[in-house]
Parts: structure tokens; sequence; C-alpha cells
């Protein structure tokens, strides 16, 4: 079975004008719209795509999360995965939790690509995908822009900061998804009823021997500072001095 | 210019908190339809709708149908969508499961609908008439016709028609000409023009099933003698597949108003070659099934364009900063205030809001009605609903549609002078929703079914039955209590009311016919504002329900409904009183007047 798991995170909406809570303590999330994570949706297509090439022949969806975010696995098995797994968290999961999670669901499914998004929309960390590699032991393409199957090889285009770089890499591996890899489809009503009874398991930490351990600890959410209003300047020369008066030239 | 976003938290506000969309689902035995699918379907719509549809109503005006020597060229961008929407499975949302639907009803499906039009009206058109074709088949047609054409307009191979005006037959269908003639193989001959026909022509697929109503040779005279046949555009090869021309002609398209981009189409039908659908000179019988899905249709046009003036208005009114707040500057920092802070301003906004909230917890409580008609398994269930659908189908589509010029108007209005300019796109929506006042029966025709053939017709008891409902919802509604006295004795005091104006007009009808066309305008109004304060009396009572209550971001959002329940209930339910009146001062002043007095 050449099977294909795909990370997917519940997040905030990428519309949504996000709100700090008045006592500083995280982000407004109440009557807030979530949606799977932009990038995730494109891993998830990508996954899909190669299973109707007949590059792969299951795609399983995968969460870590609160109850609700089966909401979004529920969406992604409408787009067309075969089955999902969530497992249950009620507090924010760090990307070295993730990634242990997704590394022994990879074994234990016995993936032979694990494609997720370069990082999430929420807390932009780009980690989950490196550690998951390491972890596993298996090689990595970040930020993929182009990703062909080439029997046991996969080559992958990356977006790197000189251009596009192009790599090979052995099978089993971990891909992480850029933007302009492909534009995700719209779920199609008929597949929406037919999400319905698609297999979705819910799993606890437990399960995958992962103790969720909090590293990281938020003093305080604030909100970014507004821009304050600019000035006219007559000339480049007074800009110039204006620069070097707040040390900037 | 605005692109469209979907009211989500409305739409499932008044879905789920107001009208229980999982039990009325449940209740029809489709407890597999629970709130997750429900909002699931409203998610994958309102996505497809902001981002495919919503630039196609601009783009669509602006280029507008055209015609060339008997060919239709929709606007650019139109088939893409089209094709793309059927792929997606949306045309078959309503239709049955044998014939490739999903066979949804409209409780799990009219949000995600309502996003359609109001992403694309002239667009959507196309898609609606087709599911409307469809119904009339799936109800009427023959085995093979339905294994014929059904698959194929759910697949979106296809497109549908129905072909009802003549030039000389508008609302008046006794005056039709096209004539049927059999032949000897159970076809039969149409001959005929029609006019009016949306979509009757176009480049979105490559056949068009016409349902065409016509006259047998043998026909009685009057409405009695009115058949109705599906003709194709083109003739269907042993295969099924589209072969030569059928005798259908488009022979122009209209210039309009608005709705540009849906093509009105002049049919010339040539002896071609067609089936009956019903029995002969049954074919009213089955429109009439189709006429209360159809004027529901065109009452969710008038919601959706009044939702995307809302939104429109609403942004701009905070964008535009103009003049100074009568309570002193309110953006301190800024050269002026934004408009919202005139009183004026708020008076048109809130006119709005109420109109397209209220509305649409009236249109989806229609459409909940309609569902429990057609799919409920007890009989008596059903002809309580077919009481409550025959009363507010004429009510919602007149009412809504008024309200969709009304509110349209406002949008423009509080642009200002740049309402007027095309680039903000306001205008266009007003252009747009003159058509909803006008076809499936005018306005005046939806008061006069309603006051003659559904109100005095029924000897009272439809409007004995709604008012019954209205009291059984507001006296079992959990957060009944917590709604201002005041108001709800203000929704029982209308109720009251227009059971007396029943009674006055019943008592009057007997001795003058012309009461009832005197009353009816009057009497609707006064219906829908009775009806438009039980929604809003139950969306309050619902906001007490609402468990993400104690929050910031709800109490922002619940602060705004009350508001506007406020704003109704003083500022616009008053009129309410005015239609009374009206009502009360009967045909005298209306019918005395000699013609040539009237007109001097």
């Amino acid at each position: 079975m050449r099977r294909i798991l795909v990370g997917i995170k519940r997040v905030v909406d990428y519309s949504v004008r996000v709100r700090v809570k008045p006592d500083g303590t995280g982000v407004a999330l109440d009557g807030v719209k979530m949606s799977i994570n932009p990038f995730d949706e494109i891993a998830l297509e990508e996954a899909l795509r190669m299973k109707e090439r007949g590059e792969a022949d299951e795609v399983v969806a995968m969460s870590i999360g609160p109850e609700e975010a089966q909401q979004q696995l529920r969406t992604a098995l409408a787009m067309g995965a075969d089955r999902a797994i969530l497992v249950k968290s009620d507090t924010a999961v760090e990307p070295l939790t993730a990634a242990q999670v997704f590394t022994a669901i990879a074994r234990a499914e016995d993936a032979r690509l694990v494609l997720v998004g370069k990082q999430a929309i929420d807390d932009d960390a780009n980690q989950t995908g490196q550690m998951l590699a390491a972890l596993w032991g298996r090689p990595q393409a970040t930020f993929a822009s182009k990703v062909e199957v080439l029997g046991e090889v996969l080559r992958v285009t990356r977006e790197v900061d000189a251009g596009l770089e192009t790599l090979e890499i052995d099978l089993p591996a971990v891909v992480t998804v850029d933007l302009r890899l492909n534009e995700p489809r719209y779920v199609k009503l008929p597949d929406i009823m037919k999400a319905k009874k698609k297999p979705l398991d819910v799993k606890s930490f437990a399960d995958y021997g992962v103790e969720p351990t909090e590293r990281l600890k938020v003093t305080l959410y604030v909100a970014p500072a507004t821009r304050s209003k600019g000035i006219m300047v007559k000339s480049v020369a007074e800009l110039v001095d204006v620069l070097k008066k707040k040390g900037l030239a | 210019m605005y692109e469209y976003r979907a009211p989500r938290r409305d739409m499932q506000f008044v879905l789920h908190e107001v009208l229980q969309a999982e039990q009325a689902l449940a209740a029809l035995g489709r407890d597999d339809l629970n709130r997750e699918l429900i909002d699931g379907v409203l998610e994958e719509g309102a996505k497809f709708s902001e981002s495919v549809l919503s630039p196609l109503h601009w783009q669509g005006d602006q280029e507008g149908a055209r015609w060339e020597r008997g060919a239709v060229r929709t606007p650019a961008g139109y088939k893409a969508a089209f094709d793309a929407f059927a792929a997606a499975g949306w045309m078959g949302t309503h239709c049955d499961e044998a014939f490739g639907g999903q066979g949804l009803p409209y409780m799990a499906s009219i949000a995600a609908g309502e996003t359609f039009v109001a992403g694309a009206m002239a667009w959507r058109m196309a898609s609606g008439l087709t599911e409307g074709a469809v119904a009339a088949l799936q109800h009427g047609a023959a085995p093979l016709q339905q294994t014929q054409f059904i698959p194929k307009m759910v697949a979106g191979e296809w497109t549908g028609t129905m072909c009802l005006t003549e030039p000389q037959c508008g609302t008046d269908l006794g005056l039709m000409r096209t004539r049927a003639v059999p032949s000897a193989d159970g076809t039969y001959r149409l001959s005929g023009t029609k006019i009016f026909i949306t979509y009757g022509e176009h480049d979105l697929t490559d056949n068009i099933v016409h349902l065409v109503l016509a006259k047998l040779p043998d026909a009685p005279g009057g409405t009695r003698g009115i058949s109705l046949f599906v003709v194709p555009k083109r003739r269907l090869l042993a295969d099924g597949s589209p072969g030569a021309a059928n005798g259908v002609d488009c022979e122009r398209i209209e210039h309009k108003m608005g709705i540009h981009g849906s093509p009105t189409c002049v049919m010339r039908f040539e002896n071609a070659e067609g089936w009956l659908v019903g029995k002969p000179h049954g074919g009213l019988a089955v429109m009439f099934i189709m006429m209360n899905h159809a004027r529901l249709g065109v009452a969710l046009q008038g919601l959706a364009l009044a939702e995307r003036a809302w939104q429109a208005a609403a942004l701009y009114a905070t964008d535009r900063l103009q003049g100074r707040s009568l309570r002193g500057p309110v953006a301190v920092a800024q050269p002026a205030d934004p408009l919202h802070v005139h009183p004026d301003v708020r008076r048109m906004l809130l006119t709005m809001r109420a109109f397209v909230e209220g509305g649409r917890v009236l249109l989806y409580q229609a459409y909940q009605w309609q569902d429990t008609l057609d799919r409920h398994p007890e009989a008596a269930v059903r002809q309580q609903a077919e009481s409550l659908v025959g009363f507010v189908v004429p009510v919602a589509k007149a009412f809504l549609t008024d309200m969709a010029m009304e509110v349209t108007g406002m949008a423009v209005q509080v642009h200002g002078g740049h309402g007027f300019i095309r680039d903000t796109g306001v205008e266009q929506l007003m252009r747009d929703a003159k058509i909803t006042c006008l076809y499936e029966g005018t306005n005046g025709i939806q008061a006069l079914d309603l006051m003659g053939r559904k109100v005095i017709g029924s000897g009272g008891a439809t409007v004995q039955t709604l008012l019954a409902e209205v009291q059984r919802v507001m006296a079992t509604a959990p957060g009944a209590a917590n709604v201002p006295a005041a108001w709800t004795a203000a929704v029982h005091r209308l109720a009251q009311e227009l059971g007396e104006l029943t009674t006055v007009v019943a008592g009057r009808v007997t001795h003058d016919t012309a009461e009832v066309g005197a009353a009816a305008h009057d009497y609707l109004n006064h219906a829908a504002y009775t009806l438009l304060a039980w929604c809003w009396w139950r969306t309050v009572a619902a906001l007490e329900q609402d468990p993400g209550i104690a929050t910031n971001e709800s109490l922002v959002w619940t602060a705004g409904k009350r508001a506007t329940a406020r704003f109704f209930f003083e500022r616009l339910l008053p009129r309410a009183a005015a239609h009374a009146a009206a009502v009360r001062a009967g045909a005298a002043g209306l019918m005395e007047v000699p013609a040539e007095a009237l007109l001097a």
C-alpha cells in the first residue's frame, strides 16, 4: 500500500481580522471562522493529485487538536482523503509534539510520504515538517513548489531565497509545501455527502506513546502597534537628514 | 466595487438558533443531515460564490449577453463558472438520487443557495431554471423522457427553460396561441412564438431543454386548455446525444434595465418535436407545483440582492469620511467622521439590516414549510404545511422583492452622488432588483393570489392556520420570557389585527368583488410586517439561547442584533398601521372615480 499522510491543522481563517483578547492571554477565538491551514490544504491537494495519477493508493488526513477539528478533517474527507485520524488535544500543540505524534503515525501507518504545509498561518513556526523528518529518520524537502514521483525517488523543486532549487530524495520522505505548488479544488456537493460515511478515528496522545510537554510559556499577547502618522519631507536631503536623526541611515 | 462575503454567521444563526434546522430535518426522517453537514454545505457553497461567482456579477453587467445571427454569447467567464458549478454537483442539490442528484431538502442547502444568487444573480438563473425544469420533468414526464433528459440536466450538460409568455399573453395565460399537433408516433409538433425566455439560447451547453406551454387542437378555451411539453433545441440521436436542429430558434434578445448577463430571448418554435408532460390540458397543474418553488426562488433573489446592497452600504459608511457627528467629533485624528455617525445614515443602515436579517428568517422559514409540504411522512402535517406555504409564498415573493428595491435604493442613497456612478456598483443592484418585482407573477398578482385565492378562497382558513402557528411558536420558544413585553404585545396585536382585516374584507366581498383587488396590496403588506415582527421576536428570543453569548465577539454581534430588533419594532413596524388603514378604507376610493376623471 502506497500511503500518503497529510497533516491538517485547524487555524483561524485567513480572512479573519485577528484580535487579541483584552487580558492578553491569547487571540479571541469565539465565533471566529476556523479553517484548514491554507498550506495544509495545498499539501492535501497534492496528495489527491498523486493518487488520481496512480502514484498512491491511499490518502490519510491527520490532525492534532480539539474535538471541533473534526470539521476540518471532514472537509479534508470531502476533498477526497480516504480516511482521517484526529489526535485529541485541548491545549495548543507545539511543533515538537506535533512532530512526535506524526512520526508515530507515519510508523504505525507505514507511510510512503508525509505531506504538510511549510508552516501554519497561526503561529508561523515552520518547524513540524523538519522535526518530523529528523525523528522519523527520513529525507526531507521543504518549501516545495513542484513535486514529481520518479519510482522510489521524489524530485522536488523548492522555493529558496536564491530562486528555485531541485532535489531528489528517496522515499519514504517528508515534503513541506509552499503556496505555488497547486490551487486546491472546490469541494463537490456529492463528496460532502460521502464524507459523512468515511472513517474518522479519534485517538489520544497515549495511543501513539507521546507525552505532550509544555516547553514554551507564553506570557503576553499584544497587538502590533498601529502605524503612526508620517511626515512629508520636501527633498531627498531632508529625508536623509530625518533618517540620520532617527539613526536609520 | 465590493466583492460579496457570505454572511455565514447570520445564516447559521437563523438556521440553527432560530429555526432549529436539525430538528426540522429529523422530522422529515433526515437525521443524517446534522449541523456539521449543513454548515459544510454552506461553507463550500460560500467559497465557490465568493471566489468564482462574485466577480462575474459586475463583469456580466458590463459586458452583457450578445445575440448574433441566432446565436447567443454569454459574458466572459460564464461558461467556465457554469462548468465548475456543474462539476461540483450543485445542479443536483434537490434532484432525486435516482437521477444523479443529492435529494437534499431546502433546509440543508438554502444558505448555499442564497450565496449563489448573491454571488451572480444573472448567471445563476441558467442553473436555477434548470433545477426547476428538472423538478417539472420529475413530476410529470414519461419515464423515457425522464431518463433522456434529467441526468444530462443534473450533470450540467444541458440546461432547461420555462416557456410561458407570448407577445399577447402575459399574466393572462388564457390568451395563449402556441399550438401542439399530435403526430402518429406519439410525439407532438409545436409552433408559436414565446417571449421573455430566460436563457432560451446560450453558449453554455450543447443542448437546451425547453418546457413549453401550448394548446392541443381540441383544447377547451381559457387556462383549462393548456398543456405542457418538453421540447429540446436539438433532437436526440439514438444514443441520446444531440443531433439535428429541432425548429427552435432565437430571434433576438431583449435590451433590459438589469440582469444584463442573462439573455432574455424571443423564441420561435416551428414544427418543433416535443413530448407531453403531465396530462393533456393539464399543463397548469404541473406549473402550479413548480410555482411555489419558482416564487420562493424570486424572493431569494430579492433577499440576496438586498444582502449585497447592505454589505456595500455598511462598508461605505465605515470608509467614507464626511462631516462631523452632531454630538462632537468621533474620529478626532481624521479630517472628518465616518458616515455612520450621522443619524439619517444610521436610519438607512438599520432599515436595510432589519429587512435583510428579518427577511432571511421569514424566507428560510417559508422554505422549511415547503420542505414539510414536500417531504413530511404524515398527511395531516403536510396539509397544514400546504396552508402555511400557500399563505407565505405570495407574501415572501412580493414583500421581499419590494423590500429589495427599497434596500438597494438605500444603498445608492448612502453612497450619495457616488452611488449614481457605475463604478461603485450599487446602482447595478437597484437595476437588477426591479425585475424581481415583475416576473413569476408581478407583485400585484401576488397580492391578488394571497387575498383572493389563498385567504378569501379558503374562507380564511389559511390565515387562521398561520396565526395559530405564530401563537404556537411564541408560546413554546425557550427564550420567550426574555423578549421585551412591548414587543411580544406588538406581535399579538398585529396578529389579531390581521384576523380582523380578513373579516372586514371577507364581509365586503359579498357585495363587491372589487374589494379583493382593492385590499390586496395593503393586506399583503400588513401580513408581511406581522410576519416580520414575528421573525424579529423569534430572533430576540433565540439570542438568549446563543451559547457564545458571554464572550466579547458575541457581545458585539448580539448587540447589533438587539439594536436592529429595537429599530424594527420602534421605527419600521408602525408602517403596518398605515397598511391596515388602507385596507379598511375599502374599494370606493379607488373605483368610484370614472376613468376619464382618473386619467384627466
